[in-house]
């Protein structure tokens, strides 16, 4: 038995890390969404045609895995609200929907002015203010790696990215 | 003896400079990432996806394989100095590695879990040279029903046995098989879930989908405070083991070896598990169990060999049956299929240059890696003390450039963005991202069996039982799931009487 307890103590301590978890609405929330996933894929398979055992139609296979999806998550809405593997959104999510924002941009730039400025925006947002670097080490970092990134890319492996120089 | 030509060709290919070279890349970034927290060894491999679009397959195969069994070496450092296990697979090895660190021996345990694994990543590829070619051979004989009841076998147990509820993994792993079926149908040219978009015409890549969820999700959710307090790595001196300590460990070296070679060739088994299991076989075999969790090296050789063994066990299945064993295999799949080799049966036969001299680089692989983790194990050490905060904008960059110059397409960064996304929301809701990858790549080979299987039976469902292999694979797979629900339904029986008896 003590294995088990030696572990539960390590699992709570690396635990404690772990934001609070998030309650029963965030389980049923993922539960509908998973399940309208799996409603979507029967509407879609079913449009498909599903054939015939014999003679199977492109919508039989995906009909039966989301049927599958569709029944689970009917469980998991059912039984799965006590659950503890929810995670709560805090203030720190915030910096996930930064940092989510820099990705979106550097993609959308990358073809009309390069890669090398959206680049550099972007690692100096993260080191910045998603890493709180100082403000010395994150400008320094941030041209290293963008000029790092030059080197191999353009460069060495002369890889065509759409770039400004 | 003339099934060891191929085997010793094999080690003509590996010898070659330029793999001798890959190896030694991959077996480093793996130390690397397993030494720094955070990115595991699925993440790492993800990310390089598109550099092996330029390599020989043999060479790119070499590579990832060294970055999965260089970072089981990399986690224990980790471990043992900082208390913070580096992967999933070293965490075990916490109790006793960092109580022996304490006690001023981190040095000794890093010694004993360097040698024990480098013997149990040994043990495990002689090994895999004597079973795969067996097991390939069984297996060129398999139809499609053998390999829609093997492949559903491994998708569900991937997602029963992993971490996480089962039915959020089983949920997970049904959308990878959904996702699979986006594009043409191959049986009736149908277009499939496309919305009339041109660039899902062919279906989703694999690479945006791996790099998304396993590589960008894992970034992100890493960037939600889980700062730890960085502790100071306690000093490294000694890393030598004495002859004490090896006699002491001797035994849990060598039932580490079998325990993870054994359990890394089931499905879901793999590593992690392996390291759980060694440790428990270890102390309640043990004279004095007390001393388990207060610095007992045996508890840090079991675990630490084990996982290194089931790491290169867990490459059995896929090379010999074409069916990934856990997430991290499931990336080997893709980047085969890369390469345009499809894993199988064939693999032996058809690509034997390949297959062995992937396995032969094994050896290699582990002798740097011990190597790099005796004497130089204080340059590892050192990394420790790179922040976080820096890496992550660099591996950013390295994955939405990367995925560009795959087909320098920008939808693909918009692809591995919205995966990304996808990737941090599932393990905020606590669905694992690994059930879903190992069913999307699995789910066209899985499909295709299935239908096939249904013309062969004419449209019988139950001729997937009453063939022998299939119908073995299939009852296995049923008393598996079972299992849970038939303890549950004793415990509350004997629970019961429990009650009746106060």
């Amino acid at each position: 038995m003590s294995e088990v307890f030696d572990e539960e103590a390590l699992r709570a301590e690396l635990a404690e890390d772990r934001p609070p978890h998030a309650g029963p609405w965030s389980q049923l929330g993922a539960a509908v969404v998973t399940g309208l996933i799996g409603v979507a894929g029967v509407v879609g398979s079913l449009g498909l045609g599903l054939g015939r055992l014999t003679a199977p139609g492109p919508g039989l296979w995906p009909f039966v895995v989301s049927v599958v999806i569709t029944t689970l998550s009917v469980v998991l809405a059912l039984t799965g609200r006590r659950g503890t593997d929810t995670e709560k959104f805090s203030r720190a999510s915030v910096m996930t929907a930064i940092a989510v924002l820099t990705l979106v941009l550097l993609a959308l730039l990358l073809p009309l002015i390069g890669f090398e400025i959206p680049s550099l925006l972007l690692t100096f947002v993260w080191l910045r203010f998603l890493g709180k670097e100082s403000w010395r080490s994150s400008i320094a970092i941030s041209v290293a790696t963008v000029a790092a990134f030059y080197l191999l890319f353009v460069v060495l492996l002369q890889i065509p990215l759409p770039r400004l120089i | 003896m003339d099934f060891l030509n191929p085997v010793v060709d094999g080690f003509g290919v590996v010898l070659q400079p330029v793999n001798l070279l890959y190896c030694l890349i991959g077996v480093v970034i793996g130390m690397l990432i397993g030494v720094l927290p955070g990115l595991g060894p699925a993440a790492t491999i993800a990310i390089l996806l598109p550099i092996t679009y330029g390599v020989e397959p043999v060479s790119a195969i070499i590579m990832l394989a060294g970055i999965f069994y260089g970072a089981q070496y990399g986690g224990t450092i980790t471990s043992v100095l900082l208390r913070l296990p580096g992967e999933a697979s070293s965490v075990v090895t916490v109790f006793d590695g960092f109580a022996l660190a304490k006690q001023g021996r981190a040095g000794t345990a890093l010694g004993v879990a360097a040698i024990g694994s480098f013997i149990g990543g040994t043990v495990s590829i002689i090994g895999l040279t004597l079973l795969a070619p067996v097991v390939a051979e069984v297996a060129l004989d398999f139809g499609p029903p053998e390999y829609a009841a093997l492949s559903l076998f491994g998708v569900l147990l991937v997602a029963t046995v992993g971490n996480g509820g089962r039915t959020k993994s089983v949920i997970a792993a049904g959308i990878g098989l959904l996702l699979a079926t986006v594009g043409r149908d191959t049986f009736t040219g149908a277009s499939r879930f496309t919305f009339d978009s041109l660039n899902l015409a062919d279906g989703i890549d694999f690479v945006p989908i791996a790099m998304g969820l396993f590589g960008l999700g894992e970034i992100l959710y890493n960037l939600e405070e889980r700062h730890h307090k960085v502790q100071a790595p306690a000093k490294v001196a000694n890393v030598w083991p004495s002859r004490h300590d090896l006699k002491q460990s001797r035994g849990a070296i060598g039932r580490g070896s079998v325990i993870g070679f054994v359990l890394g060739v089931l499905p879901g088994g793999g590593a992690t598990l392996s390291s759980l299991v060694a440790y428990a076989v270890e102390k309640r075999r043990a004279k004095q169990p007390e001393r388990f969790g207060r610095g007992a090296i045996e508890g840090v050789a079991a675990p630490e060999t084990a996982n290194n063994a089931a790491a290169t066990s867990s490459f059995i299945p896929l090379l010999t049956l074409g069916i990934p064993a856990n997430a991290t295999m499931a990336l080997m799949f893709g980047a085969l299929l890369i390469q345009g080799i499809p894993p199988g049966p064939q693999l032996v036969s058809e690509h034997p240059d390949l297959f062995w001299g992937v396995v032969n680089s094994m050896y290699i692989g582990n002798i740097l890696l011990l190597i790099m983790s005796i004497p130089m194990v204080g340059i590892f050490v050192r990394i420790l003390r790179i922040r976080p905060a820096i890496l992550a904008p660099i591996t950013v960059l390295i994955t939405l450039l990367g995925v560009y110059t795959v087909a320098n397409r920008v939808f693909d960064i918009f692809l591995v963005i919205v995966f990304g996304v996808v990737g941090y929301l599932m393990k905020k809701f606590g669905f694992e991202p690994g059930p879903l990858v190992l069913a999307f790549v699995l789910g066209s080979v899985m499909e295709k069996a299935v239908r096939q299987s249904l013309l062969i039976f004419g449209g019988d469902v139950t001729g997937f039982f009453t063939r022998p292999i299939s119908g073995t694979v299939l009852a296995a797979l049923i008393a598996v799931l079972a299992l849970p629900g038939v303890r549950y339904l004793m415990r509350r029986k004997s629970a019961a009487r429990d009650k009746e008896l106060v």
